[in-house]
């Protein structure tokens, strides 16, 4: 009964996927033709510019667009699964240390190994993501109960400590430049060669999808979910690698959102409550139209010069926490 | 109080435990350490022309007491009137504000035109902003509608998320040649303090500082509580406004003086150690022992701290670094233990 409590039938719903579909096509193929090289479809058309315009295309903004709908789907993904997995709305990879962790990861490796490839270098960046959010579940089992906000103020100040150890590590090396890179989600540099690692992250929502069912489970807290005969340590271990390894691999190829993984699960799960199974979908169509339209924002804003989707959602995402906090006082807390 | 049985464990017998629970032994003991450092701050490792290293150092010492007992007192009063240990003006996201303004008069005003007006109006004008924008902020958060703690504390940390991310979007606008005049702003460097913004700042502090000592009286009585204070006859809204722009106008003038302590993240936790180890360290709760107290130990940690760290082991500009470390792990535990309830 509570998981069709909107009633609406699977055609209804199938329908509505279909059109969000259609209006994310639309927007990627905005995408595609927003940039400093002309690009336009009567030049793709035009023999004479055929090749020019068809290298721009193939080399450049088709791998952008790919990354960035990845990037976004994945990361609401990731956010969803982490706030079923904590049973908290407030908790994505940036306000548990997973970013910053990852982050932190990336900087060791660029100290000690810098000729490694860049697949070893995501895969180091994991692991650190995993230990730290590991450390941060760690962290929560101390936070006494029936203090939710208490949750994301833990995990925001411990990427913080992170974070400035890395700052400063950076600071000392001449590394800071880089460290912004990974900052602020940057898809300019994403050219054809270069981002192809984050077609992992299409792999891994699918187990996520398969297992949505049980992170919902998962979601009803320990107990009960025991008591339904799921597993729940299992569970939580298969969502942390799941999260780990998206974060790793969107900070290593394009550097972090900040709190996408936070705006896009709540005001989805606003409207369509809480059954993963049925809103994982909207959710990762959701996160991909909002990093399209802040990354084309950001190449509108300033052209020729552009500003990363990353900066542009950090603005965005932090105003719509603060309405998610203040706007609603009764759920907040 | 918490800090009653938090004494320091004395190495020998009951006299000297017994002294230390007396406020004024617990301050000369402070006093004496802060002098030390200071002596030795001014002369350990000073090569060649000590006219120069001696005028050199005493400006800087001079900025540190004074940058490290604006942020001590400020950060217990602002406690005292939030009602708890874990609130500071910069959890608050009071220095990503800074950054922020100061990206802003960079964006809007182009570092050129800045660097020709004068320091001093530049000064004023900087802290006068700061002010009316914290003003604004804090008003609403402490006398508008009731909020919970919780509330409170990660609406700060999200306006500072929000500052920082404004002034990184800035940023990215702005020319990179700005940029760098811009980045050399943004981190604390009591080096290349201006001897005349010193001198403004000094008189600017410890005036406040004066008028805060004075009030020391209606701000134990504030540590009751809302409830109780006006029971007690304190004309509330008028007394925390006045003493919330006291408060306001020390960190800013502060924070303008040498820039943000922390340049790496939206946050700086110095003033929540010093506030807290003074907590533990001066015995009582009256204004007047423990504001000297997290004064001195301010002075205490940060001119310690570079002499130890910097004139004696040789790491760099780590004091920053292991003060917010240490800091940062303090604020979660203090998380964890529940005491922002």
């Amino acid at each position: 009964m509570a998981t069709r409590r909107f009633g609406s039938p699977d055609g209804w719903a199938a329908g509505g996927l279909a059109a969000g579909l259609l209006a994310l096509l639309a927007l990627a193929s905005v995408s595609l033709f927003v940039g400093v090289a002309d690009l336009t479809p009567g030049r793709l058309l035009d023999p004479a510019t055929r090749e020019a315009a068809l290298v721009a295309l193939l080399e450049s903004r088709l791998p952008r667009t790919a990354a960035l709908m990845l990037a976004g789907s994945c990361l609401a993904i990731a956010g969803v699964i982490m706030q079923m997995l904590t049973r908290n709305r407030f908790v994505e990879p940036t306000t548990a240390g997973t970013t910053e962790a990852a982050g932190l990861g990336m900087l060791v490796m660029l100290l000690f190994f810098p000729g490694s490839p860049v697949v070893v270098k995501s895969l180091v960046a994991a692991g650190f993501a995993c230990a730290g959010t590991a450390l941060f579940l760690r962290l929560l089992r101390a936070i006494p109960p029936g203090s939710p906000l208490l949750v994301p103020l833990t995990g925001i100040m411990f990427g913080g400590i992170i974070g400035s150890l890395t700052a400063y590590i950076a600071h000392h090396y001449g590394l800071i430049q880089s460290l912004g890179a990974w900052r602020n989600g940057d898809f300019s540099v994403v050219i054809a060669g270069r981002y192809e690692l984050l077609w992992l992250t299409l792999a891994l929502s699918v187990p996520a999808y398969l297992a949505a069912d049980r992170f919902t489970i998962a979601g009803l807290g320990r107990d009960m979910s025991r008591n339904l005969g799921l597993d729940h340590g299992r569970t939580l271990i298969v969502g942390l690698v799941i999260v780990s390894l998206i974060s790793a691999l969107v900070v290593t190829t394009v550097g972090s959102i900040p709190f996408l993984g936070l705006v896009v699960p709540n005001l989805v799960s606003l409207a369509m409550g809480d059954n993963l199974r049925r809103s994982l979908p909207w959710m990762a169509l959701c996160g991909a139209g909002l990093v399209l339209a802040c990354d084309i924002a950001g190449r509108l804003i300033v052209a020729p010069y552009e500003i990363p989707a990353g900066t542009v959602f950090g603005v965005l995402g932090s105003l719509v926490f603060l309405y998610l906090l203040l706007g609603r006082p009764s759920r907040a807390a | 109080m918490p800090h009653d049985r938090a004494l320091p464990a004395a190495p020998s017998g009951r006299g000297l435990k017994d002294s230390l629970r007396r406020p004024a032994v617990v301050l000369s003991l402070l006093a004496l350490a802060v002098l030390v450092v200071a002596v030795a701050f001014m002369t350990v490792g000073v090569k060649g022309n000590w006219e120069f290293a001696l005028a050199f150092r005493g400006r800087k010492l001079l900025a540190i007491c004074v940058v490290a007992s604006a942020i001590a007192i400020s950060t217990v009063i602002f406690q005292t009137i939030a009602g708890n240990r874990i609130l500071t003006p910069s959890i608050m996201g009071f220095d990503a504000l800074y950054a922020l303004l100061q990206t802003c008069f960079v964006f809007f005003l182009g570092s050129a035109r800045l660097a020709s007006v004068d320091t001093r109006l530049l000064f004023v004008v900087e802290t006068a902003a700061m002010l009316a924008f914290s003003l604004v902020l804090y008003r609403w958060l402490f006398l508008g509608a009731r909020r919970g703690l919780q509330v409170l504390l990660l609406v700060g940390v999200v306006f500072g998320l929000l500052f920082r991310g404004t002034m990184v979007l800035l940023q990215r606008i702005i020319d990179p040649n700005e940029f760098v005049v811009l980045q050399d702003r943004l981190f604390a460097s009591f080096n290349g303090v201006a001897p005349d913004l010193l001198g403004i700042a000094t008189l600017v502090i410890v005036a406040v500082s004066v008028v805060l000592w004075r009030l020391r009286g209606r701000l134990d009585v504030l540590l009751l509580g809302r409830d109780q204070a006006i029971n007690l006859g304190i004309d509330y809204r008028r007394t925390v406004s006045l003493i919330l722009i006291l408060v306001s106008l020390q960190v800013c003038v502060a924070t303008a003086l040498v820039g943000p302590l922390n340049g790496f993240e939206p946050v700086s936790f110095f003033g929540l150690l010093v506030a807290n180890v003074a907590y533990l360290l001066v015995p009582g709760f009256r204004h007047a022992h423990v504001l000297a107290g997290a004064a001195l130990i301010g002075i205490l940690l940060l001119a310690g701290g570079q002499l130890v760290l910097e004139q004696l082991l040789g790491f760099g500009s780590a004091v920053g670094i292991v003060t917010e470390f240490i800091g940062g792990i303090l604020f979660i535990v203090m998380l964890l233990r529940g005491m922002a309830r």
